[in-house]
């Protein structure tokens, strides 16, 4: 099921603008991997990369090699459709389709696929899903509703009910909390703790706490200057990034100093 | 606190309900403001050179202004008075607004329903003389709806995909330069003159291939007066659909194809309708173009590519100019069919987009 990640030396950019350099790293599997670093960084896009979603914005490319268990997804013979469903995201705003009611967006992505599957097997990937994201039991009478009448953080974790219903290899989550009260955010770290047992995982977070709290590995991201590329600074395992870092700017990052 | 009297205490209470609650006109104010203007401008009228309903009328509104905005000024203050004053401004030119909207209607329901029968709704005016009653329409009501429905069918469907190619495809292409060139052009077919695309079907398709004048050339000229409304709604419809939504598609590896088929046209599909419609509506009425494609019939014509066919505009047109006091009353059924006819679609169409787009919860 969960795949490992590496990049190599990965430039990516905005048209002519270069927002981030020279990036290597690996995700291993079955982990979860925290991107931290000041607004503006990179640690966004980098995570957009993964799985061929900067493309998407007009002028976007990626120079450089990112490898899913060893096959490059930047291959000339890769169809980045195929990659995203690999490589299912979570976005930092819930996003479910205004048109469709709960039911519909959980079973999105395997409809719109095209292959044509029985009402039976629907129903089965509806409630594993909504089971998994820990939604279940809040929706399960009222599935024929719009996904836009629940709140903020039932719609972020049906929104990850969508994702996993195609079942990726990885999960890649951009700041999945941020727009949400801390019960909420408490729900999805406990879903974010019982998924890594299933896939790799890569988030982005702007709250250390959060990252400490669910990361086994921390990445920090870092810039130079307003309009200088971000770049990766270190990555170290989660306990180590918060107690012995190597580079003095994730000391300061850490510690409040600035950011 | 405990150390002033009642009398203070009360008094304190006084001035601080006073200042925040402020002075104000009393409740009745606007209406004897309002009661006031009006007897004022009657005696006007009879006193002064201040004549006619109209006349009448404007210089109430004015007092009104003038009388309401005054006192307040003295009563309640500057912010008050302004208030009032735009409040009223709004109100007013709201109402001059609407005016000419509601007069249409009532003077084309009133004059149009003494006409309207079955027999105005299911008969042509063959072998009617211009002067004589009865006669009807049915002719040129079937003429509307297949020129019209031609058009649509045509019209919408390339106006749609003009559109998306403009936001989905475009920006991702090499050069800009098609884009901009569709976008120029588009903007320039909004401002040609409907008799001028008349004339264009005319010189190309009815002289210069040779085709036969007939609804079906009419309904091309439509076609072209269609395309440019169908093509700047839809755009500005897809504009606003988040870029989340389609990043959540294609994050769930839909094709862009399907994302856009499944995710943002039943995202925009509301304001796509109206914009259709409304697209409909303006060519369901021009008049220009089709005198130059089909012209005048007088008998049903059920074969919109064959021969010269009847529409609506052109039956009002014709029986207008045709100055009798029977031909004029069937110049306004005309009229009045075609609103009702517009008015349906335009509801149908909403009721359709109610039930298959966007969900509130």
């Amino acid at each position: 099921m969960a795949k490992r990640i590496d990049a190599t030396d990965v430039d990516i950019y905005y048209g002519a603008f270069k927002a981030v350099e020279g990036v290597s790293f690996a995700v291993e599997p079955r982990s979860v991997t925290a991107f931290i670093g000041p607004s503006g960084c990179g640690k966004s896009t980098v995570l957009r990369a993964l799985n061929r979603m900067h493309e998407v914005i007009p002028g976007a490319y990626v120079e450089g090699k990112i490898t899913l268990d060893g096959e490059d997804i930047y291959g000339s013979t890769i169809d980045p459709v195929n990659v995203r469903r690999t490589i299912g995201m979570v976005f930092q705003r819930p996003n479910p389709f205004p048109t469709m009611s709960i039911y519909d967006n959980v079973v999105a992505g395997l409809r719109l696929e095209g292959k044509k599957r029985s009402k039976s097997d629907l129903d089965a990937v509806v409630e594993g899903s909504l089971r998994g994201a820990n939604l279940w039991d809040e929706v399960k009478d009222r599935l024929a509703r719009p996904g836009s009448g629940l709140s903020g953080g039932q719609q972020q974790r049906l929104c990850i009910a969508r994702a996993i219903a195609i079942e990726p290899q990885v999960l890649l989550m951009d700041e999945p909390c941020s727009a949400l009260d801390p019960i909420s955010t408490l729900a999805i770290e406990d879903l974010i703790d019982q998924l890594k047992e299933r896939f790799t995982i890569v988030i982005v977070t702007h709250n250390m706490q959060q990252a400490a709290r669910v990361s086994e590995t921390t990445a920090f991201f870092n810039l130079a200057g307003v309009g200088k590329p971000g770049k990766l600074v270190e990555i170290a395992p989660t306990d180590v990034i918060f107690s012995t870092p190597t580079q003095q700017a994730t000391e300061d990052y850490i510690s409040g100093r600035f950011g | 606190m405990s150390e002033l009297t009642r009398d203070e205490r009360a008094e304190s209470e006084e001035l601080l309900h006073r200042a925040l609650a402020g002075a104000r006109l009393p409740r009745w104010g606007i209406a004897a403001a309002a009661v006031g203007a009006i007897a004022l401008a009657i005696i006007l009228n009879l006193t002064t050179s201040v004549a006619g309903v109209a006349g009448t009328v404007v210089v109430a509104v004015l007092l009104f202004l003038a009388i309401q905005t005054t006192w307040s000024f003295r009563v309640e203050g500057r912010r008050h008075a302004v208030d009032r004053l735009a409040t009223t401004a709004v109100y007013a030119t709201f109402i001059v607004a609407l005016a000419p909207l509601v007069a249409v209607l009532a003077t084309v329901i009133v004059k149009g329903m003494s006409v309207i029968s079955s027999t105005f709704l299911t008969t042509s005016m063959r072998n009617i003389s211009p002067r004589s009653e009865g006669g009807g329409l049915y002719h040129a009501l079937i003429g509307t709806l297949q020129q019209v429905g031609i058009a649509a069918m045509f019209g919408v469907p390339l106006g749609i995909l003009t559109a998306i190619y403009l936001v989905e495809y475009a920006p991702f292409a090499k050069s800009r330069r098609l884009s901009r060139a569709i976008s120029f052009f588009v903007d320039v077919m909004t401002g040609v003159p409907s008799v001028v695309v008349g004339l264009f079907i005319f010189t190309a398709f009815v002289l210069t291939l040779g085709m036969e004048r007939s609804g079906f050339t009419a309904s091309l000229a439509l076609t072209i007066l269609m395309l440019p409304v169908v093509v700047r709604s839809t755009e500005e419809m897809l504009r606003i659909v988040p870029r989340e939504l389609r990043e959540a598609s294609y994050a769930l590896g839909i094709p862009k194809w399907r994302t856009i088929l499944k995710i943002v046209l039943p995202t925009a599909l509301g304001g796509i309708v109206t914009g259709a419609m409304l697209a409909i509506a303006r060519v369901a009425g021009e008049t220009a173009p089709l005198l130059l494609t089909t012209f005048l019939s007088q008998s049903i014509n059920t074969n919109p590519f064959k021969g010269p066919q009847a529409a609506l505009p052109t039956f009002i047109w014709d029986q207008f100019t045709s100055a009798t006091d029977a031909s004029v009353n069937r110049a306004w059924g005309g009229a009045l069919v075609l609103i009702v006819l517009v008015m349906v679609l335009y509801g149908a169409a909403k009721i359709i987009a109610r039930y298959t787009g966007v969900k509130r919860g």
